[in-house]
């Protein structure tokens, strides 16, 4: 036990080496530090197709986070898709005229959804609906439509 | 013909002996887990020979291993125009799977073959039979804090080499390649989910620590006890602790990142 003193505190060391790098995979390389803090209220949207919508995709105002989904349901009644944002309560003040609009980070990459304020002096509150929606754009049906015109144009000519 | 069947025969139950002894004797160890809150001081020199002259190793290889993920994954990610993704790359990488794995991996090869060697010795000079005669269990006063040492020392071994494999990413992607230093932080902040990424990749490195140092002590408690049985036990300490980390990564993870 002779280098017991120096032994202790490499040990010591060596322990909160350990843990500061836990800590950094954490803070710097997690969501962790950029998760939802605080309390939100919920809000309901019906979509006719959500595309590629995922739970706690963002939820976005003019182009800020301001919420994340939280539950992605189905209507068995009307065919709808039911998704609930949960919005921070830092953000009030939202008209109930806004429109919902799923869109797509770059040309491939993840959905997120979009609200457009409305001009309504009334707001969203816990367990409002947004009536105005639109779904997801899907490639496929675009690439069809496309095609279809393009083939019309050339039975023209 | 009938030697080679009695052969397959003698071997099949000397290996299912092996396991029983071999769990036999983690029952042991871990019943006598009171010794280590009893003598913190022999805990405490365990980690200093197991994990901190671990670090070195551990810490170059993490250096390394990340610098070469950075520049591997540059050069296939510009192919998609997607270098912007560098960051998630290499902290996926690194916090799910090569953390863990590679991390056990070198510390089979330096902290548990070094246990081995020094449990099978003490076995050969006879150092376990005396303290048996000086009624001290020698399983709980030389195993026990080997192996809460080796399952202390592995998940923070583990963060380490995650830690400064980002680090070396970041030095080469944003350093030497131009990526930009926000973008490289903030994807890997939005993608990389702590409680699915960080948190599993503690857990395999738990669960690799257990396996390794588990093995490390039974083949050196085990061993036969001459200079070459103790080196035999060595070599068999680090390819039994390689396969049984590979097999149990696959299996954890299609646990874990499976749906």
């Amino acid at each position: 036990m002779r280098h017991s003193r120096t032994a202790e505190l490499l040990v010591g060391l060596f322990m909160l080496a350990g843990l500061v790098a836990l800590f950094f995979l954490a803070m710097k390389a997690s969501n962790l530090g950029t998760l939802e803090t605080g309390s939100a209220y919920d809000v309901t949207a019906r979509f006719d197709n959500i595309g590629g919508l995922k739970v706690r995709s963002p939820v976005t105002m003019a182009g800020v986070r301001i919420g994340q989904v939280s539950k992605i349901g189905f209507d068995p009644r009307t065919f709808e898709a039911v998704v609930t944002l949960s919005i921070n309560d830092r953000y009030q003040g939202i008209p109930t005229d806004t429109f919902a609009k799923i869109l797509t980070q770059g040309l491939l990459g993840e959905q997120y959804v979009g609200l457009d304020p409305g001009g309504s002096p009334d707001q969203l509150g816990n367990g409002d609906e947004i009536h105005m929606t639109q779904s997801a754009l899907v490639l496929e049906e675009i690439v069809g439509q496309f095609l279809f015109s393009k083939a019309e144009e050339a039975s023209k000519l | 013909m009938i030697d080679a069947l009695a052969q397959l025969g003698s071997r099949g139950i000397a290996a299912a002996r092996r396991l029983g002894r071999g769990h036999l004797l983690l029952l042991a160890v871990l019943r006598g887990s009171g010794e280590v809150v009893r003598r913190p001081r022999l805990l405490l020199q365990q980690v200093f020979s197991v994990g901190v002259l671990s670090v070195l190793i551990v810490a170059v290889s993490g250096v390394f291993v990340g610098m070469v993920l950075g520049l591997q994954g540059f050069y296939i990610l510009s192919q998609f125009g997607a270098e912007a993704t560098l960051g998630v790359m290499v902290a996926a990488s690194l916090v799910r799977e090569l953390g863990p794995v590679v991390t056990a991996l070198l510390f089979a090869g330096r902290a548990g073959s070094a246990l081995t060697a020094e449990i099978g010795l003490m076995k050969a000079t006879e150092q376990l039979s005396a303290l048996e005669m000086m009624a001290v269990n020698p399983i709980r006063r030389v195993l026990t804090p080997r192996f809460f040492a080796g399952v202390i020392s592995m998940p923070l071994l583990a963060a380490m080499f995650s830690a400064l494999g980002v680090i070396g990413g970041w030095f080469v992607g944003v350093g030497l390649l131009g990526i930009d230093d926000g973008t490289y932080w903030s994807q890997m902040q939005t993608k990389i989910d702590f409680d699915k990424d960080v948190i599993n990749g503690v857990i395999k490195s738990l669960v690799f620590g257990v396996v390794c140092t588990w093995i490390a002590l039974y083949q050196g408690y085990d061993c036969v006890p001459t200079s070459e049985g103790v080196s035999r036990a060595t070599t068999r300490t680090v390819v039994h602790s390689a396969l049984a980390v590979l097999g149990l990564d696959f299996v954890l993870t299609a646990l874990m990142f499976g749906n």
